[in-house]
C-alpha cells in the first residue's frame, strides 16, 4: 500500500494533550468557583453598589474649588519635591550599584551578587512598606518620604542601568584598552557615552513614577498631597476628596507629557 | 605635514620595532594556537599576516597587546621586553602599540574629533578627558591626521554617521595619535567593499610610512597583501609556514598554507 493511498488525518492537538487541556481547564473552573465560595460576596451589597456609587459622586459634586489655594496646593508642590528629590537620590545611589552589578566592568561574581541583592531588597519591598518603615524612623513628613521615594527607586534605576551597561559594544571596550586608556578614561569614554540616553531615560520614568508613588505615600504619613487626601477621606469631606484627585490627576498627565517631551529629544 | 620627529615618545636614534621571539598561546593546555612563533619588524617595513581562518591570526595580534596573554615567549616593543608587564606599566607600553579593528571598534555616539583624540587616553588623565581638556598639541595632531585622512569636514560628525570606509579611516587616525611605535591591524578591510579595501590599505601604508611606524597587517585578501606588503608571513596550524617578499610567494606556497589546491586557479 502506498502512503498517498492512505487517509492521512490530522489534528491540532494529540489524545495526550487534549486530554491535558480539559485537566487544566477543569481545575481552573474548580479554583474559580471554590474562590467566589471564599471572598464571601454579599449579594445584597452588590445589588446596593450603583446607588452607593451614585451617592458617592453625588456628595463629590461639585469640587471644592476654594479648598485648592489654601489646603492643596502646598502639599502638592510638596509631593513634587519629594518625587524630584527623591529620584535625586536614587540616582546617586544607583550609578556605583549599577556599575557594580554589570558584570563586564566588575569581573568579580561575588560583587554582582551583592549588587543583585542591593537592587532586588529595594525592588521587593512595597513603596507603602518603605514609608511606614522611614516615618517610623524620622517621624511624618517629606524627609521620610524623600528618602522612601529613593530607596524603592534605586531597584528599578540600578538594575536597567546595569543592564544598559551589559549591552553595551564591547569592541569600542576592546579599542580603549587597546590604546593604553586607564580604567575610569575607559568608562567616561568608552561605557558613558554608550548608555548616557538610557540612563537619563530610565531616570526621567522613573521620575514619573515617583511622582505616582508620593502621591499615595502620604496616607501612611510620609507628607505631600497623600497626607491632605487622607485628612479629607477621614472627614468626609468628599467634595475636597474630589477636587485632591483631579489635582493628582492633573500633575499626573503633566509629568507625563514631560517626560515624553524630553524623553524624544534625548534619545 | 607630520613627520616622525613629531611624534613624541621616540628615542633619539633608534628605530621603532616589534619583536616576537617563540610566542606560543594554547587556550586548551597542550593544544596550542600559536606554537612558537618568532619574527620581527622595524623601520617603515610592513608584514602581512596570512593563513585559514581559525589558525591564530587574531590571537597573534592580541597577543601582541596583551588584550590574550600569551602562554610562553616574549614580545619586545622597540627593545623594551613587555611581556611580564601589568597595570600601570602594561597600559603604558600598550600606548606604544596602535591598533586596527576589522569592526573599527569607534564609540559611535562620539564625534569623529573625539574618536580621534581617544587614541591620547593613554596620555591624559581621566579628569583631563571628562572635561574634554585634550593638550592643544594633540588637538592640532588630530586636526592634520583629519585633514591627511580627508576627513577634516566631518570632525564634528557622529562616527554612526559615517560609511565604513570613512570610519576605518578615523580608526586608523586613533591608532596612529597614540605615536605607536609599532601598528597592529587586524582584518582591517574584512567589513569593506573591494575598492574601499584597496583606499584603506593605501591610507595604512601612507601613515605609517610618513610616521616611521612598523606596520603589522592580518589579513586574509592574498593580493591585497600582496600589493601593499613589504613582507608576507604565512602561518598554517599555529606554525610560520612561510616567510619571504610578496613576489616570492607562489601557488606551492599558498597550498602549504592553506591546503588543497582546486581553489587555486
Amino acid at each position: 500500500m502506498s502512503a498517498s493511498s492512505a487517509r492521512r488525518t490530522w489534528q491540532r492537538f494529540s489524545s495526550g494533550e487534549r486530554l491535558a487541556r480539559f485537566t487544566v481547564f477543569l481545575l481552573m473552573a474548580a479554583a474559580l468557583a471554590f474562590s467566589m465560595r471564599t471572598v464571601q460576596v454579599i449579594p445584597e451589597f452588590l445589588l446596593d453598589s450603583p446607588t452607593q456609587v451614585m451617592d458617592l459622586l453625588r456628595r463629590m459634586w461639585p469640587p471644592d474649588y476654594r479648598y485648592y489655594p489654601q489646603g492643596i496646593h502646598t502639599a502638592l508642590m510638596e509631593t513634587l519635591h519629594i518625587a524630584s528629590l527623591g529620584t535625586l537620590l536614587a540616582i546617586v545611589m544607583a550609578l556605583p550599584v549599577g556599575v557594580m552589578g554589570a558584570n563586564n566592568i566588575v569581573r568579580i561574581p561575588a560583587l554582582n551578587w551583592l549588587s543583585k541583592l542591593i537592587l532586588v531588597s529595594s525592588r521587593s519591598v512595597n513603596t507603602l512598606v518603605w514609608a511606614l518603615l522611614f516615618v517610623a524612623i524620622f517621624g511624618p513628613g517629606p524627609l521620610a518620604g524623600t528618602i522612601c521615594i529613593g530607596f524603592r527607586s534605586v531597584g528599578f534605576v540600578g538594575k536597567l542601568f546595569a543592564e544598559a551597561l551589559e549591552e553595551t559594544d564591547p569592541g569600542s571596550i576592546e579599542a580603549l584598552t587597546a590604546a593604553g586608556a586607564p580604567w575610569p578614561s575607559i568608562f567616561i569614554k568608552g561605557f558613558w557615552p554608550q548608555v548616557a540616553p538610557a540612563f537619563w531615560g530610565i531616570s526621567l520614568f522613573r521620575w514619573d513614577i515617583n511622582v505616582r508613588e508620593s502621591a499615595v505615600i502620604g496616607l501612611v504619613g510620609a507628607g505631600g498631597i497623600g497626607m491632605v487626601l487622607d485628612t479629607a477621606l477621614n472627614l468626609f469631606y468628599w467634595d475636597r476628596v474630589s477636587i485632591i484627585l483631579v489635582s493628582i490627576f492633573t500633575v499626573v498627565i503633566l509629568a507625563e507629557l514631560l517626560v515624553t517631551a524630553i524623553r524624544k529629544r534625548i534619545l | 605635514m607630520n613627520t616622525a620627529s613629531t611624534s613624541p615618545g621616540q628615542p633619539e636614534g633608534q628605530q621603532r620595532s616589534l619583536r616576537i621571539e617563540h610566542l606560543s598561546k594554547a587556550y586548551v593546555p597542550g593544544k596550542p594556537v600559536l606554537n612558537d612563533i618568532s619574527f620581527s619588524v622595524e623601520g617603515q617595513n610592513s608584514v602581512a599576516i596570512i593563513g585559514p581562518s581559525g589558525t591564530g591570526k587574531s590571537t597573534l595580534i592580541r597577543c601582541v597587546n596583551k588584550l590574550i596573554a600569551p602562554t610562553s615567549g616574549q614580545i619586545y616593543v622597540s627593545g623594551e621586553n613587555i611581556t611580564r608587564l601589568r597595570g600601570r606599566e602594561l597600559r603604558h607600553a600598550r600606548r606604544k602599540i596602535g591598533m586596527v579593528f576589522q569592526e573599527f571598534n569607534l564609540v559611535e555616539r562620539l564625534s569623529v574629533m573625539e574618536n580621534v583624540l581617544s587614541g591620547r587616553l593613554g596620555y591624559v588623565s581621566a579628569l583631563r578627558a571628562w572635561r574634554r581638556a585634550y593638550p592643544q598639541s594633540d588637538i592640532d595632531r588630530a586636526f592634520d591626521l583629519l585633514e591627511s585622512i580627508g576627513l577634516i569636514d566631518f570632525y564634528r560628525q557622529r562616527a554612526d554617521s559615517l560609511s565604513g570606509g570613512q570610519r576605518q579611516r578615523v580608526g586608523i587616525a586613533r591608532a596612529i595619535m597614540q605615536a605607536p611605535h609599532i601598528l597592529l591591524a587586524d582584518e582591517p578591510t574584512s567589513s569593506l567593499d573591494p575598492k574601499t579595501s584597496v583606499e584603506i590599505m593605501e591610507v595604512l601604508v601612507k601613515l605609517s610610512e610618513q610616521h616611521n611606524i612598523p606596520l603589522l597587517i592580518n589579513i586574509h585578501d592574498v593580493e591585497l597583501a600582496k600589493r601593499f606588503t613589504t613582507r608576507i608571513i604565512g602561518i598554517s596550524r599555529g606554525l610560520i609556514v612561510y616567510d619571504g617578499r610578496p613576489d616570492q610567494l607562489s601557488n606551492e606556497h599558498l597550498k602549504t598554507i592553506y591546503g588543497g589546491e582546486e581553489w587555486l586557479s
